[in-house]
């Protein structure tokens, strides 16, 4: 992707104003502030218990969920790759990982998937198929730099030879076995159509 | 850098000369790593259940490293320092950090807002690489690394980086009372050690269910608890409530997507990923504990939907608590048992192989071959 582009995604990205319209009401307020603007409820919060967190006590209970989006976020970590990020939220966190940025038609997929919220069976359902071609596309790109995967030394087939001699003989015996099977079915169905 | 790897379901691999990281924010460190685990919901990642987990990335969330390097605005490590780093990646300061929610982190993982980032665990915990490799790159260094006391093995601080912390949290989360009766389900690492904890909470009666005989002998040695195989237990619900009566107090569940016992949810969880892995464990944790009880979940479930019986969780009045564990939090009281010897968390590694090994150590850990219970990687430059 052009650095331009990604520079101006991320000048969109850091806006919250879409974001920040219900939650700048809340944010900043604490519990006392919250009383004055809920005053007109007869008796709001008198049986509120901060220690009634279903969370308690594995959240030390401060308020600050009331700041919403608008806390002093953290510096910015240049964006100087692509990088999806959740509708859910509206940009990139402050610091982000870079192993590996969506490229080729798995990228194109990400892309897509990342157009539909995390509650979405499409987001997620297109991100395992984008997975899916992705391992096709890596195997293409071993052999293009002309490395051809050890898929037994990949799948540590040393290991279960190591530790599973037995079960290892018997998978390969009834592999062959199928295998034996097929040729012969297709043989007598070759024979079959020759006349 | 020597750097594992992933190239797709079951296939991993050692990588030669993977770029070593450079610090790409004032708040970042570079770690070199001395020693790397591999935890059993890195075996969902391997398994391919993980949505976003691309070809060409390195996991490793549990590890331990010296400092080689920090930024500009790190001032609590200096290079030299030999740190365990949990497994969170959190920014100290959002909401939810700053109520110690260090593994809610609304600023590390810009990929999905149901969980902070995570070292190495799929582009859905942040896409960051992880630390089975030589190097890796820890942001926000002053928050989440912690030094390794002088007194302390490097074998036990790594299991510190989340087994520990993880299990003692899902005892923690059980709210588990004086008395109670506390079952979990998986003898992985993470149930062997919620067993342990729960008794460190006054629990009066502790049972761990697996299917694999290996690890319910051990665990009913290290966490001195009663050990059920389910693949002997026509109905493990039932089974439960006749020797409880009532159900138990508490259900933990530490194992996650990929339970076996149920054909119905393994057909439509592991094989097929219908449902968001096999939630059989949660189910029968749901249906085995007493009404108005406690179910704790630590097990890694994916993303999508599961199956399970929600129906019940209303009529039995039941509370679910479950999070990642807030490692940070709980180092320091966890440190502290350590050196009193209240646990031992270097008994649970049985295999300890050199990072080249990568694949095979995948492999033992995944088939369960050679009784392994868990897996300790070392790097060539460790030392």
């Amino acid at each position: 992707m052009p650095h331009k582009f990604i520079f101006m995604e991320s000048q969109k990205q850091q806006s919250v104003s879409e974001w920040s319209h219900t939650a700048s009401e809340a944010g900043g307020k604490n519990v006392n502030e919250m009383a004055e603007k809920y005053a007109h409820i007869k008796d709001w919060g008198i049986d509120a218990d901060p220690d009634n967190d279903p969370t308690y006590p594995i959240k030390q209970w401060n308020g600050n969920d009331y700041l919403r989006l608008n806390y002093k976020r953290p510096v910015q970590q240049p964006l100087t790759i692509e990088k999806l990020h959740s509708n859910e939220r509206p940009s990139v966190s402050a610091v982000f990982g870079n192993a590996v940025p969506p490229s080729g038609m798995s990228g194109m997929l990400r892309r897509y998937a990342f157009r539909f919220s995390e509650g979405r069976w499409a987001h997620w359902l297109t991100l395992l198929l984008a997975d899916r071609v992705n391992m096709v596309e890596g195997i293409a790109d071993d052999i293009r730099i002309g490395y051809f995967p050890n898929i037994f030394k990949e799948r540590g087939w040393n290991a279960e030879w190591k530790y599973n001699q037995k079960g290892v003989i018997k998978t390969v015996a009834i592999a062959t076995g199928f295998a034996a099977v097929a040729i012969l079915l297709l043989t007598r169905g070759r024979k079959k159509y020759s006349y | 850098m020597h750097a594992m790897n992933y190239r797709g379901p079951f296939r991993v691999r050692l990588d030669r000369n993977k770029p070593e990281p450079e610090i790409l924010h004032p708040q970042d460190a570079i770690i070199r790593v001395t020693r790397t685990c591999i935890c059993g919901s890195d075996l969902h990642l391997y398994h391919g259940l993980v949505p976003d987990t691309r070809v060409g990335t390195t996991f490793g969330h549990e590890f331990t490293g010296i400092v080689e390097e920090v930024g500009a605005a790190v001032h609590n490590l200096k290079p030299g320092d030999h740190v365990m780093v949990p497994f969170n990646i959190a920014c100290g300061i959002c909401p939810f950090c700053s109520q110690q929610l260090y593994g809610n982190c609304h600023e590390s993982n810009s990929e999905a807002t149901a969980v902070g980032g995570i070292f190495g665990y799929s582009h859905t915990a942040g896409g960051y690489d992880g630390g089975q490799a030589e190097y890796v790159r820890v942001p926000y260094a002053d928050v989440g690394p912690v030094k390794i006391p002088e007194w302390m093995d490097a074998d036990d601080a790594v299991m510190l980086t989340d087994v520990v912390p993880t299990g003692y949290q899902a005892a923690e989360m059980a709210g588990i009372r004086k008395g109670d009766t506390v079952v979990v389900f998986g003898a992985g690492p993470i149930g062997i050690m919620a067993a342990r904890c729960a008794w460190l909470f006054g629990a009066g009666r502790v049972i761990i269910i697996d299917q694999l005989d290996y690890r319910l002998e051990f665990a009913r040695e290290f966490a001195q608890c009663e050990a059920y195989n389910f693949l002997s237990i026509p109905d493990v619900v039932l089974f439960l409530k006749k020797i409880t009566g009532i159900g138990a107090d508490v259900c933990i569940d530490a194992v996650g997507c990929e339970a076996s016992g149920d054909l119905f949810h393994t057909i439509t969880g592991r094989k097929t990923l219908i449902q968001a892995g096999s939630p059989t464990a949660l189910e029968w944790a749901i249906n085995g504990v007493k009404k108005g009880g406690i179910v704790s979940i630590v097990g890694v479930y994916g993303p999508t939907a599961n199956l399970i019986p929600i129906g019940n969780v209303v009529n039995k009045g039941l509370t679910i608590r479950a999070n990642q564990a807030s490692v940070k939090r709980l180092l320091p009281r966890l440190i502290e048992h350590v050196k009193n010897g209240i646990l031992n968390p270097k008994a649970l590694i049985t295999h300890k192989l050199p990072l080249e090994e990568v694949s095979e150590a995948y492999h033992i850990f995944s088939a369960k071959r050679d009784n392994c219970i868990k897996t300790v990687m070392v790097p060539n430059h460790a030392a």
